[in-house]
């Protein structure tokens, strides 16, 4: 069966984000003025064969843990849906 | 003493590390593609600086991936030395063969100059030959230098004397100004518990010889050779 895992992964709370940081700036001069905050990560999507939704799910944290996010650094979260 | 200097796909600064290890200091190199599986005997594996797999995902993370990483890490493990500078720094911490992680420069920019450096570790064999009163003017260039530890990894790193460079200004005083990175604690390289991989963002390499005005560079590099492998660990 296909699936297909949406990845969220992004800095950790307490590490300053400097591209967060400038896209505010840029949000500031574009006149918006009341956004508190920026915080920038990334969007992965991964498409899987796999024989259901268990497989799939365990698939995706294994990614996550040990090539898309680090840890020491980033948090993540996914879900997973037939494709 | 044999150095093996691994080239990765985007790797740019292995020849600059030949030139200086083999050329300048006379030892036998050899280099290690990323897809080979041994290190033909090599008593010391340098991660040189550059690019690996276009810095994708993050600096270092695919990289780390590689065949050949498989032996670094096995040799590593087994108390062989291991050098990782600026792209192989960063390599060295998504292995885990390095505590902490590199994020990007504070000030959001690449940053490619002179820097100073002061040795710190007084045990580890890459810095305890230096003098530690001095700076060392070593080139950074790099866009993921800001060294991030949490405060429990960072306590281990004093407590352990495992950190091998702090960013300082040239009189040797460590400062904020002098952080070029926003590096934790001004750090700019580390080694792991045992001392026997050592990791840092400047480039030795670059400042080696007197002909490029600035040989500041080559203590650090003679300080490998120092380093017995069978007296690691």
């Amino acid at each position: 069966m296909k699936f297909i895992a949406e990845i969220d992964v992004m800095p950790q709370k307490e590490i300053l984000d400097p591209q967060g940081k400038a896209v505010m700036l840029g949000l500031k001069n574009l006149g918006i003025r009341n956004v508190a905050d920026v915080r920038i990560g990334r969007h992965i999507t991964l498409e899987m064969e796999v024989d259901n939704q268990a497989a799939a799910e365990e698939e995706a944290a294994f990614a996550c843990q040990k090539l898309l996010a680090n840890l020491i650094m980033e948090d993540y979260t996914f879900t997973v849906r037939p494709a | 003493m044999k150095f093996g200097i691994v080239v990765f796909p985007g790797s740019n600064c292995d020849d600059d590390m030949v030139y200086t290890l083999g050329q300048l200091m006379g030892q036998p190199t050899v280099k290690l593609w990323h897809k080979d599986t041994h290190l033909q005997g090599c008593d010391w594996v340098v991660l040189p600086g550059g690019f690996s797999y276009g810095d994708y995902l993050r600096s270092g993370a695919i990289a780390r991936f590689s065949p050949i990483m498989e032996a670094v890490v096995a040799h590593a493990q087994a108390g062989g030395p291991v050098l990782g500078i600026c792209n192989g720094f960063q390599i060295l911490t998504e292995a885990g063969l390095l505590p902490g992680a590199l994020l990007r420069n504070l000030n959001r920019k690449y940053v490619c100059r002179n820097v100073y450096l002061k040795p710190v570790s007084g045990r580890a064999a890459l810095t305890a030959p230096l003098d530690h009163q001095r700076a060392y003017q070593i080139p950074i260039a790099h866009g993921d230098g800001r060294y991030y530890a949490p405060p429990k990894t960072l306590a281990q790193l004093n407590h352990n004397d495992q950190i091998l460079f702090k960013y300082c200004d040239a009189q040797g005083q460590i400062t904020p100004e002098a952080n070029p990175n926003g590096s934790a604690e001004n750090i700019a390289g580390v080694c792991n518990a045992a001392k026997n991989v050592f990791g840092m963002m400047p480039h030795p390499e670059r400042a080696a010889s007197p002909l490029l005005g600035n040989a500041d560079g080559r203590p650090l590099l003679d300080a490998l050779l120092r380093l017995q492998p069978a007296l690691v660990g």
